[in-house]
This record gives C-alpha cells, structure tokens and sequence, in this order.
C-alpha cells in the first residue's frame, strides 16, 4: 500500500494492521452515486493485507465472474483467492424465499454463514460482506422483519467471533418512508455509516460524488466516544480512486 | 456531371445488394470473438448486429443510430435496460418499437410482452428499414456525417467509423422508417414471442417463458452466434393483475436481470414510474443496468419555446439516467444527460442535443445585449 494513506482508509482507521475487527460498516448510496467501488477497495483490502484475513461474501446484485473482472483490475485475484479458502463466496442471485418460507431461507442462509465463521474464526479476521441489503429484502419477500432478524444475527457473529460486517443499502429507496425504516435500523446497528452522494450541482467528469463517513468510534478506549464524521469528494478510476478535499483540486 | 450521378447510384446500389446478401445469409460468417479480456480477435464483430466495446463486453444496437452513439456503442449484452415512461405519451414505444425492429433485421430472436389482449398485433406496427432514395448517406459509407445537422459534427465526429458499413456485411444499426411497416417475411422467419401480461396473474408464467427464451438462445462457448431480444412493454401496468403484489413484480425483474446477466440477450422493459410507488420505482432503477426516461414536451409551452431552439420539430425528451458500467467501476458521465426526440423528414427517429436559443436581446435579462457571452452553445445545459 502506498505510504499516504487516502482520505478513506484515514477516515476508517483502516491500515496493514488494523482491520476494522468487530465493526460494522453500512455503505449507503443512491442510484446517481453507486457505492460499489467503497464495497471492491475494502474486498481488495481485505484480500491483500498480509494478515490472515477470510471474507465470506453474499452476493445479490452482481455475479461472480463481474466481481473478478472488476477486482482483477483493482490487482486481486478473486479465483486464486477463492481456491486459498481466502473468499467464500455465496451466489445468492436466485435466492428466493416463497412466501411462506421466507423465515426458512433466511435461516438456511444464516446457518450457511455461521457454520463459515465458525470453520475460519481460528486465529483469522472474517469479514462478512453483503453487497445489496435492498435485494435480500426482494429476495425475502418484502418482509423487513426478517431482514432485520437476520442482520441481527450477523450481528451477534461480530462478538462471538470478533468478525467484520460489510453491507450496502440503498439509501434513497427508502426517503419516502417515514416511521420503521430499514435505514433507521441498519444505521443503528453500523459502527461506521460511509454514505455516497452525488454534488449538489450535478455530476461531473471530475468529480462524481461526494462520501461522507460517519465513524462512531470505538468503545474500548476508556469509555470515551467519539465519533468522526469526515466528508470529501471522489472520483473513480478504472484501477483505484481519487479521493480529494472540496477545493483541494484546481 | 452527368458520370458522376451515375457513379453514386451505382454505389448506392452495390450497398443495397451488400445489405441484402447480409441480411439474407447472416448466420454464414463466424468468426471469433470473445467475451474475455484478451483481444486476440480481430477487431471487427463477427455476427450483424454486435459489436465489441471497451472492456471485453458485446453491444447490441438499439435500433437508434444516436441513441448508439450516446450509450458508447449501444446496448450491453447482458444488461437489462429500463425506460421510464411518460404516462401521458407513448413515446417509450417509439424506442420499444426500433428496439425490436433491429432485432428482426438482424435475424435474433425476440420476446414481446405488454399488457394488451393481442400482443401479436403489435408487430405490425414495427417500422422497417428505412431506403429512401435521396438518402444516400446512410447506405453507401461515402459520407455518414451528413445525415446529423453540421453542427453537431464536433460532438459525434469521433465514434462514427463504428457505423461504416463494411462490405458484405449488415449494418450494425440501422435507420427506421417510422411510417412503413416492417416486411412480412421478417416476422414470419423470425422466432417472435407474444406473451400478454394479461394472461400472467402471477408473473410466473412471464418468468418461465423469459427463461425458455433465453435457454434456447445459444450459449456464448468461445464463439459468438447470436442473441435474443426481451422487450416488455409497460411492465408494471394496472391492468395487470400482478399489479398490486409489488415485491413478486420486483422479484421477477430480479431474477430477469439475473437471467439475462448470464446469456447472450437484452432485457428491454417499460414500466410507468409514476403509477407504482416511489419506492418500488427507486428499486427497479437500482435494479436497471441503463436507465433512460422518455418525456412528452407539452404543445404550448412558451417559455421553454423561447428557451430552446427546434422546439416546434420536438418530439420529446429523453434523459440518460444510467449507463451499464459491466466490467469497470468508472462511471459514464455524458456531457449532457437530456436529448430532444425528432423525427428526421418525419420518418426516423433522429436524437439531439439541446440546444439553447440566443438570447433576445429585448427581454431585458441583464447579459442579454452581450451576444458573446451566450454565443458559444450550451448543450444539455437544461436538465429536467
């Protein structure tokens, strides 16, 4: 990795060393601003560093081959990683839970999960990654309830195994409603909130968005909280991303 | 002078008759191509009708030369594209109708739902190809810059050599004749699929015919053969029983795109965004690989008249929302996102920057004398 690190790994704590153990981190963008590429840098971090890491990745919104071909780009191997037991992967995209079994697939789903963790929590970071929180949703039907029940779940693998959790959501789907919103919920449960937005004036070729990262902070340091919240811009590249302070760029 | 008109229509000839073997005998010429990152494979696409782009992926026209030319090529294979429809005006199926039309002429396959009692009848309706006599410019590839105001040569110089025709082989996009019906034979020899919405309460059936469709498009294997066309023409309609079960229509065009994703087909889909729910409709945008709306512009509208120049010939107005980014994470920005709908000697179908009229001097706006200022055209400066 090179020596300055980029305002985002800086906004996460993110370096060789530190891995985001037990954090949660929700991604939320919207359709102008596609938060994926957030999603392949922390893949690519977590496949890269030297540490034993293991990602198990659910996938809803893009198949295997994509995620190679993008990442292959970013300088990963996603089939050499695949076959070192470094990415599990799961091709959820014909996942589907009928009506009456969506509690059962969800909990197939899960048990799936567990029984990775437990396997690779040996002397390992595991990150969980889901790529589209919104389509496991469709895929459940609509039900939110069971959406919730099982992020909880996954919730509860951070402690047990001191794990990671990685998910996207889409933001903007969900601004009309108002009182028990699946937002609400996943934001409470992050530990780190990264939110993608387009510029107030529009797009650009220069500038195609702006990210601002909620960091809440960690609880171990003597009680004292504190939250972070940095804001700047970025632009996507085809192998990495440029990330700038407004105004830092003529 | 005289030498010379003869040497055009003898050339203008020889490109019919060059189009004419293509069309006929389509299936004959393979050649590699790949799906893959190495470019090994000679430049030029194998099959009428696709094309490669950047990045490895296939483009497949949408049946508007300009609509091409916005997109970067076209249409990805594999992507599912959706347009937002104006509920007021069916300008969505001007571009349904092109869609499949370059479908026909290319020989592929297509799959035709909407909600009417007979979808069959719709096809009647397709445009054909577009031979008009003065119209030179588009067959023989003598000059192919013509056919697009002057003015906006700068914007499109550079992606032209894509559009030449090369001999003996079909055009990868063709111009369609809005006002003469497609030639029977197309049809008949064709495989089209009719499936009315009406006859799917459940949108199961819809999912296994999608599914049969596409399973007997054959399989990409190293070479290219072909590719199937999936047009759905305003998916979400009310009439449609399904209408009210929003998470089993959201979950079918998750499984399409999933589908569609893995063989060698576009997915086409309509669907009235103002009629379904906001958040159903931010779901089916984030689900879409390009996303395009179409809008009607309104007869008397005084302001944007004065606003715009070529008001009276617009048709309406389409606006880019998305463009399929497959095989990168960079994404497409145009220069301008909103293009006017016109019909080219009202028969085809012809996309256009928006163009900003000059400023009247006598309205009193405060640059308004300092004709310099606003001289330089500010394309697709409005978004609507």
């Amino acid at each position: 990795m090179d020596p300055p690190a980029s305002l985002l790994d800086e906004a996460l704590n993110l370096s060789e060393n530190s891995n985001l153990e037990r954090r949660v981190v929700l991604i939320e963008d919207c359709v102008e601003t596609s938060g994926a590429f957030v999603l392949h840098h922390l893949l690519k971090h977590f496949l890269s560093s030297s540490s034993d890491s293991v990602v198990i990745f659910i996938a809803f919104a893009q198949p295997f081959f994509q995620y190679d071909r993008l990442l292959r780009r970013l300088g990963c191997n996603l089939v050499v990683q695949r076959e070192n037991k470094r990415l599990i992967f799961f091709d959820m995209l014909m996942l589907e839970c009928p009506d009456d079994g969506v509690e059962s697939g969800l909990t197939a789903l899960y048990g799936n999960i567990y029984k990775a963790v437990e396997v690779n929590s040996v002397n390992k970071n595991v990150t969980i990654m889901i790529d589209d929180v919104s389509l496991l949703e469709v895929a459940a039907n609509g039900s939110t309830k069971d959406v919730l029940n099982f992020m909880h779940y996954c919730h509860t693998l951070t402690n047990q195994f001191d794990c990671t959790i990685i998910t996207v959501l889409h933001e903007d789907i969900y601004s009309s409603e108002d009182v028990f919103s699946l937002p609400l919920q996943m934001e409470y449960l992050a530990d780190i909130t990264i939110k993608t937005e387009p510029l107030l004036t529009g797009l650009a070729a220069d500038v195609h968005g702006q990210l601002t990262v909620l960091n809440k902070g960690t609880t171990h340091g003597l009680g004292s909280l504190k939250s972070k919240i940095r804001n700047f811009r970025y632009k996507v590249m085809e192998n990495s991303v440029d990330y700038f302070l407004p105004g830092s760029r003529s | 002078m005289f030498y010379l008109r003869k040497l055009i229509i003898s050339e203008h000839l020889r490109g019919l008759l060059a189009y004419m073997a293509a069309t006929k005998a389509p299936a004959t010429k393979e050649r590699k191509s790949s799906f893959s990152r190495n470019f090994s494979a000679p430049p030029e696409s194998s099959v009428p009708g696709l094309k490669k782009g950047l990045n490895g992926t296939i483009f497949l026209s949408s049946g508007i030369p300009d609509l091409d030319e916005i997109l970067g090529g076209g249409f990805h294979l594999g992507s599912l594209v959706m347009i937002m429809e104006d509920t007021e005006a069916p300008h969505h199926m001007l571009l349904l109708r092109n869609f499949m039309s370059q479908g026909l002429v290319h020989n592929q396959p297509v799959l035709y739902a909407s909600p009417s009692k007979n979808p069959r009848d719709f096809l009647g309706t397709l445009p054909s190809i577009l031979v008009s006599k003065d119209d030179k410019s588009r067959k023989t590839d003598s000059e192919p810059d013509l056919r697009i105001a002057w003015q906006y040569k700068k914007y499109h110089g550079e992606n032209k050599p894509h559009f030449e025709e090369q001999d003996g082989k079909a055009e990868y996009c063709n111009d369609f004749d809005l006002k003469k019906p497609i030639e029977k034979h197309l049809i008949m020899e064709n495989r089209v699929e009719c499936v009315s919405l009406l006859d799917c309460p459940s949108l199961a059936g819809l999912r296994d015919s999608c599914s049969k469709f596409l399973s007997q498009i054959p399989r990409y294997d190293g070479k290219l053969t072909s590719a199937g066309r999936i047009a759905i023409q305003s998916f979400c309609a009310p009439q449609c029983e399904y209408y009210d079960k929003e998470w089993d229509m959201l979950s079918f065009i998750r499984s399409l795109k999933s589908m569609v994703r893995t063989s060698n087909a576009v997915a086409f889909l309509t669907f009235p965004a103002s009629l379904v729910s906001s958040s159903v409709s931010k779901r089916l945008q984030h689900m879409a690989d390009t996303l395009l709306s179409v809008k009607a512009i309104p007869d008397e509208d005084k302001e944007l008249a004065s606003l715009l120049t070529g008001y009276q010939d617009m048709l309406g107005l389409l606006s880019v929302q998305k463009v399929a980014r497959f095989n990168t994470q960079v994404p497409v920005i145009l220069d301008a996102t909103t293009f006017s709908i016109k019909l080219q000697k009202r028969r085809s179908l012809v996309l256009e920057c928006l163009n900003q009229a000059p400023v009247d001097g006598s309205s009193g706006s405060s640059y308004g004398t300092s004709g310099s200022c606003s001289g330089s055209s500010k394309t697709g400066a409005l978004d609507f």
